[in-house]
């Protein structure tokens, strides 16, 4: 019998690693925007600046751009950590401005699909799994695999050109009413904005969870204890209630809680089709721009995103199962 | 054979195959497609001002876009120009995750710990910005789509091969085969190499669609294929601005026909891991 490892250990083991990985995905992400063959300098004075050469000369050495890339790396490295990402060429102002408003309207997009697609994905997914072979279950299975295959732009776009083209019921894209007072938006106006995108995110990512959830229920629906329950008599609802719920629940929350980096991806393409003022079309812009700075703290933040949705995944996975928590190799 | 067709006389086939079958019919489309947009002579989506915004009819089955081009023959090339960047894609990334998943488990300790960085690093960010970022360096344009795309699918096949090889380590064959002193590079190849190839076949089939997606997808946000070709994430972006107007034909017709290629190629993908898999193969 192997003795279990304290639980703040392990915590702390996911998090040294988590740490390290972010500082790796940064050097990664650093080293592929500084290889690039836009010139940084060009991009912020334009292609048409009357800048003297001397002038120029001044801006590459107060950038540091004449360093070799570690030094450049590890500069950026330490402004990051003072809260400063630079500053954004496309929008001519602070990176972390930017990003701090832009991700405030992606993070409600994206926390309201992931609760959505979550709690109606596993709830399709208890149904069909518990009349599997039927025709319910069947559609929805073929449903989710259909789903699953579908481009999130292709279908962001159906929804657009039917919902708001056709019956006109909802504005086309942006996050505000175009032509109104920043004081004078109400918060019926930034949802009546935001259905659309969420419905479209939230069917994107319903079909992993619903597949995923019946499949583990198929499992389950096959073990002796279901078998032993309805031998006593045990209805399906006393099924799903007592022994269904407990032992899928876990896996369906962590499943959820590492399919950030699709989501996250799914909200980019999303609000490009819905012209969405999110993180998702401030990296386009800043990768069509030439914005290198904006572009990094971008991906900071996607990774960073990432991680905390693995680190919740991880924690819930080996503090909060039951059978992980009784020692054991958490790796 | 016949036994079963006496018991099951309106389906006389079993399910090995029914999979067969299955596998076929989805690959004799996909290659039919893949061919004839290969062949297809620029010609057939030629320009006709004339028949601009006409809608999907007899003349044209999908309807023609701003400019009266066929869209039905530009989505077959889009489709064929897609399944290449998928073949590239699929076949560099799955070479890469045999490489890594064999030799990671296989040599443990430090290089293990060293691939498994790697895949957590590549999977670290978000797999769109990933992208993007990879397209930035290279410049954009076609050469940033392919490379990116073919060097970013490796880390989920390296995991799965990794597990694979990890438990066939374990087995008994492979220990008596060490006992008897066979180098670890005979014993890689002899006994470990032939029981990952259906797992590999099954990952390469399974590669596709992903690649396939995310060409389609990067495209559309403007970085991949210029807009001149006539990719299906140019198609889509193209049809964006006019879905204002309500010319629903230009984005429906090529993603769906998207779609159809996705789901074929998992159809292939399923089936052939049920027609490899001994145990679910002659059920």
């Amino acid at each position: 019998m192997q003795t279990a490892r304290p639980k703040y250990l392990y915590i702390a083991g996911i998090a040294g690693r988590m740490i390290l990985l972010l500082f790796l995905v940064s050097v990664l992400s650093f080293a592929l925007i500084a290889k690039a063959p836009i010139d940084p300098l060009l991009s912020y004075v334009g292609a048409e600046s009357t800048l003297s050469e001397e002038a120029k000369a001044e801006i590459v050495r107060h950038w540091g751009l004449d360093e070799p890339l570690p030094a450049r790396c590890l500069s950026w490295m330490k402004n990051v950590l003072h809260g400063d990402f630079g500053m954004s060429i496309t929008y001519k102002r602070p990176v972390i401005d930017v990003i701090a408003e832009r991700f405030s309207h992606s993070i409600v997009l994206m926390m309201l699909a992931w609760a959505f697609s979550g709690a109606l994905g596993y709830a399709a997914g208890i149904f069909a799994g518990m009349r599997r072979g039927g025709i319910c279950d069947r559609a929805i299975k073929l449903f989710c695999l259909v789903l699953q295959s579908a481009p999130t732009f292709w279908l962001g776009l159906l929804i657009l050109s039917f919902f708001s083209v056709k019956l006109g019921l909802f504005p086309f894209g942006l996050a505000v009413p175009a032509g109104k007072l920043a004081a004078e938006i109400t918060l019926g106006d930034r949802i009546h904005h935001l259905i659309l995108p969420v419905f479209t995110l939230t069917i994107v990512s319903i079909g992993k969870i619903t597949l995923f959830t019946r499949q583990k229920l198929t499992e389950i629906l096959n073990s002796d204890y279901i078998l032993f329950a309805r031998a006593r008599g045990e209805s399906d609802r006393q099924i799903v209630l007592r022994h269904v719920l407990r032992n899928t629940a876990l896996p369906a929350v962590t499943l959820q809680f590492s399919s950030f980096s699709e989501l996250f991806g799914g909200m980019a393409l999303a609000e490009t089709v819905f012209s969405y003022p999110g993180v998702g079309t401030a990296a386009t812009a800043a990768a069509l721009n030439g914005d290198a700075p904006l572009l990094l703290g971008v991906a900071l933040i996607g990774a960073l995103f990432v991680f905390s949705g693995n680190l919740i995944a991880n924690i819930l996975y080996g503090v909060v199962d039951p059978r992980l928590r009784e020692g054991g190799d958490y790796v | 054979m016949s036994d079963l067709g006496r018991r099951r006389p309106r389906f006389a086939l079993n399910t090995r195959t029914w999979l067969i079958l299955c596998i076929a019919v989805a690959a004799i489309y996909l290659l039919g497609v893949f061919v004839w947009g290969l062949c297809l002579r620029p010609a057939a989506y030629a320009v006709h001002y004339a028949d601009k915004f006409a809608p999907p009819g007899a003349k044209y089955l999908f309807g023609a876009d701003f400019m009266g081009r066929d869209m039905f023959f530009r989505c077959i090339k889009g489709l064929s120009l897609s399944l290449v960047v998928g073949m590239c894609a699929s076949l560099v990334s799955s070479v890469i995750g045999l490489a890594f998943g064999v030799s990671s488990a296989l040599l443990g300790g430090k290089f293990d710990r060293f691939v498994l960085l790697c895949v957590d690093c590549c999977m670290g960010l978000p797999h769109l910005v990933l992208l993007i970022l990879i397209s930035y360096m290279l410049g954009r344009g076609v050469r940033g789509v392919l490379i990116g795309v073919a060097l970013t699918h490796w880390p989920e096949l390296t995991r799965l091969i990794r597990a694979e090889v990890l438990q066939l380590r374990a087995a008994q064959y492979v220990q008596a085969a060490r006992r008897m002193g066979r180098t670890g590079f005979q014993v890689a190849f002899e006994h470990i190499l032939p029981h990952v190839v259906p797992v590999y076949i099954v990952g390469l089939v399974l590669l596709f669609p992903h690649a396939i997606m995310h060409e389609a997808s990067i495209t559309f946000l403007g970085f991949g294929l210029p807009a001149e070709t006539p990719a299906i994430g140019v198609i889509l972006s193209e049809a964006m601005r006019h879905i204002a107007t309500g010319k629903w034909w230009l984005a429906l017709f090529p993603g769906l026909m998207l779609i159809t290629a996705v789901v074929l190629f998992d159809v292939i993908g399923e089936n052939l891991k049920k027609l490899l898999n001994p145990d679910s193969g002659n059920e």
